[in-house]
């Protein structure tokens, strides 16, 4: 990609409205949340005690070690898990709570997976329409429009009738995101979704992803443990503890929006990672030093 | 459009995206004929038919010199007039085959039919399978062999045992493979549809049953061996006609070129039947066949 198509990009970026403040769905809060696993028998703690208010609109990044629980989190609010105690709410809106300890998995809430779940026996185009279809408030020829739309909207026209093993791992990322948007959720979930992908790869998703949200603002809960691409796309990092998962630290990153990879050189960038970093790594020690005992 | 970062029709392969399936079969078959595989299978070929005439005619080495030989079986496969009363111009050679071929039909297709739904029930019921699995365990590994006497007590006539024979370890094959399928498939598939707010009826349509195709036709690839196996050894117990039995027969008449006839036969249309169900698989799973087209 140009330094000269970037600056167009973000030129045209600039137009629309990127403060959070906009967005009036997808408020997610997550109050008091443990999940154990097997309480009868090994009893193992995932999260412990977990607060977190999400405001609508907010990209909140969930920055841990493997295997912390971080995706415990991600489930539950989901729908694929059930909790301990506490409660999810979105919008106000119980998810799952004392009564209900599993939340209904919905369409207002998109899980985007770590290894990507298009379906490969659809095309890209089949992949995109599923929601609607499933659906089926809406008819066929209307749903593949839109379909048609969002995706030349996401750069990926030419590309509806391969399917998802035809075509590059960062196209079918960016397939699947549109999948999500076609359902107009209130949050998007992404389950470290870049992490198989390369680092240049990781870059142009990146900046990717960010025009996808400044186009259709939804809140976006996003985990990972790549603390450059916490900082880089998140409003906010909600630094969590190694296994039993809880917030340890949360980092506000001020760099304005509209971003491009331009901050990631900047002195404000470095010294928000210099904030996160100590606190990440003391915790992978304690991860690893756990891991090995496990072992 | 300001989102392009990297051109899709790059990203999709040297291959145009609208290449039809018959182009596709064009396009390997072309390049199977220009590597050297056709003619490391044609020197297979040679080998093995060079030391049958070898060892049966030339050196009439130990144990084989009351084989047929390899002159002597094929004059007789293509002579118009059969010492024996079997080649490719006697209606006689047809009707085994045809027989055989029926047989396989109405046993691969029963199988099929009963064992795929089952198959997927068993892996996406989990009380189903509870129900059904352990018996299944029980029955499957009994040989088929072990079932003949069952089956000419049950089954009137000389046609029906020997369907149901053939029948039964299709059946095992299929309902097993097509519930390996279910299993093997990824749950966040699953997830992801219900996620897009598919229903669980709309999930085993739209994830289970696509999700296992590739289990079920590896599934249908054993059945139809299988069946062949178990089809060949019905006939050659009861039933009157069919390939089995032509081998079988001849070998009480001591008309030996003709085993030799019905061996190869069997092997021909087996191999057949294979290609033919094959062929329906990559028919069906577009998908895979693109993406093992890329591998290739």
């Amino acid at each position: 990609m140009s330094a000269e198509m970037n600056q167009d990009t973000i030129a045209d970026v600039t137009k629309v409205d990127v403060t959070k403040a906009a967005v009036t769905k997808g408020a997610i809060k997550i109050d008091d949340v443990v999940k154990i696993y097997d309480p009868n028998g090994a009893a193992v703690m995932a999260v412990d005690h977990c607060s977190i208010d999400i405001p609508a609109g907010e990209i909140c990044m969930i920055v841990g070690p493997s295997g912390c629980g971080k995706t415990t989190l991600l489930n539950a609010i989901a729908g694929f898990h059930d909790i301990t105690s506490g409660s999810i709410h979105l919008d106000g809106e119980l998810l799952c709570g004392p009564e209900k300890p599993q939340a209904e998995p919905g369409s207002d809430r998109i899980v985007v997976f770590q290894n990507g779940a298009l379906f490969p026996w659809k095309t890209n185009l089949e992949n995109v329409a599923f929601g609607p279809m499933m659906a089926g408030k809406l008819g066929k020829k209307e749903i593949y429009d839109k379909a048609r739309a969002m995706m030349a909207d996401a750069g990926l026209s030419g590309t509806e009738n391969n399917y998802p093993g035809e075509v590059s791992s960062g196209l079918r990322r960016r397939v699947e995101i549109v999948r999500a948007l076609m359902n107009d959720p209130k949050v998007l979930l992404f389950d470290e979704p870049y992490r198989a992908l390369d680092s240049l790869t990781k870059s142009v998703m990146h900046e990717a992803l960010l025009e996808i949200y400044y186009r259709n603002k939804v809140t976006i809960f996003f985990i990972t443990h790549d603390l450059e691409e916490a900082i880089f796309l998140g409003h906010r990092l909600i630094i969590m503890s190694s296994r039993p998962c809880k917030p340890k630290k949360i980092v506000e990153v001020d760099i304005p929006h509209p971003r491009d990879y331009s901050v990631l050189t900047s002195q404000r960038f470095r010294e928000i990672m210099g904030e996160a970093k100590g606190v990440v790594h003391e915790e992978a020690q304690k991860a690893f030093a756990a891991g090995e005992r496990e072992g | 459009m300001s989102i392009v970062l990297d051109k899709p029709d790059t990203a999709g392969g040297e291959r145009g995206p609208e290449l039809s399936s018959l182009g596709l079969t064009m396009y390997r078959f072309s390049a199977w004929l220009k590597s050297p595989r056709p003619y490391l299978m044609l020197i297979g070929f040679a080998i093995v038919l060079g030391f049958w005439y070898l060892a049966v005619e030339v050196l009439q080495l130990p144990r084989f010199e009351s084989m047929p030989g390899l002159t002597e079986v094929f004059r007789e496969w293509f002579s118009k007039d059969p010492i024996y009363g079997l080649s490719i111009y006697t209606p006689e050679y047809y009707t085994h085959i045809g027989i055989s071929l029926r047989r396989i039909a109405y046993a691969f297709l029963l199988a099929t039919v009963l064992g795929v739904p089952l198959g997927l029930f068993l892996g996406w019921s989990k009380t189903f399978r509870e129900f059904v699995f352990p018996l299944f365990e029980v029955l499957r590994p009994i040989p088929i062999l072990a079932w003949v006497p069952l089956a000419i007590i049950m089954f009137s006539g000389s046609e029906s045992p020997v369907i149901f024979l053939t029948f039964l370890a299709s059946f095992f094959a299929t309902t097993l493979n097509t519930m390996l399928g279910v299993e093997s498939i990824d749950e966040s598939y699953s997830r992801a549809a219900s996620c897009l707010g598919a229903s669980r009826w709309q999930v085993f349509k739209h994830v289970v049953i696509p999700g296992a195709m590739p289990y079920i036709f590896t599934g249908l690839q054993i059945s139809i061996g299988v069946a062949w196996f178990s089809l060949v050894a019905g006939e050659m117990v009861s039933g009157q006609f069919g390939l089995g039995y032509l081998i079988n027969t001849s070998y009480m008449m001591i008309e030996y070129p003709k085993i030799i006839i019905g061996m190869i036969t069997l092997g021909i249309v087996g191999f057949a039947t294979s290609a033919m169900v094959r062929a329906a698989g990559d028919y069906m799973m577009q998908w895979r066949v693109r993406e093992l087209a890329l591998v290739d």
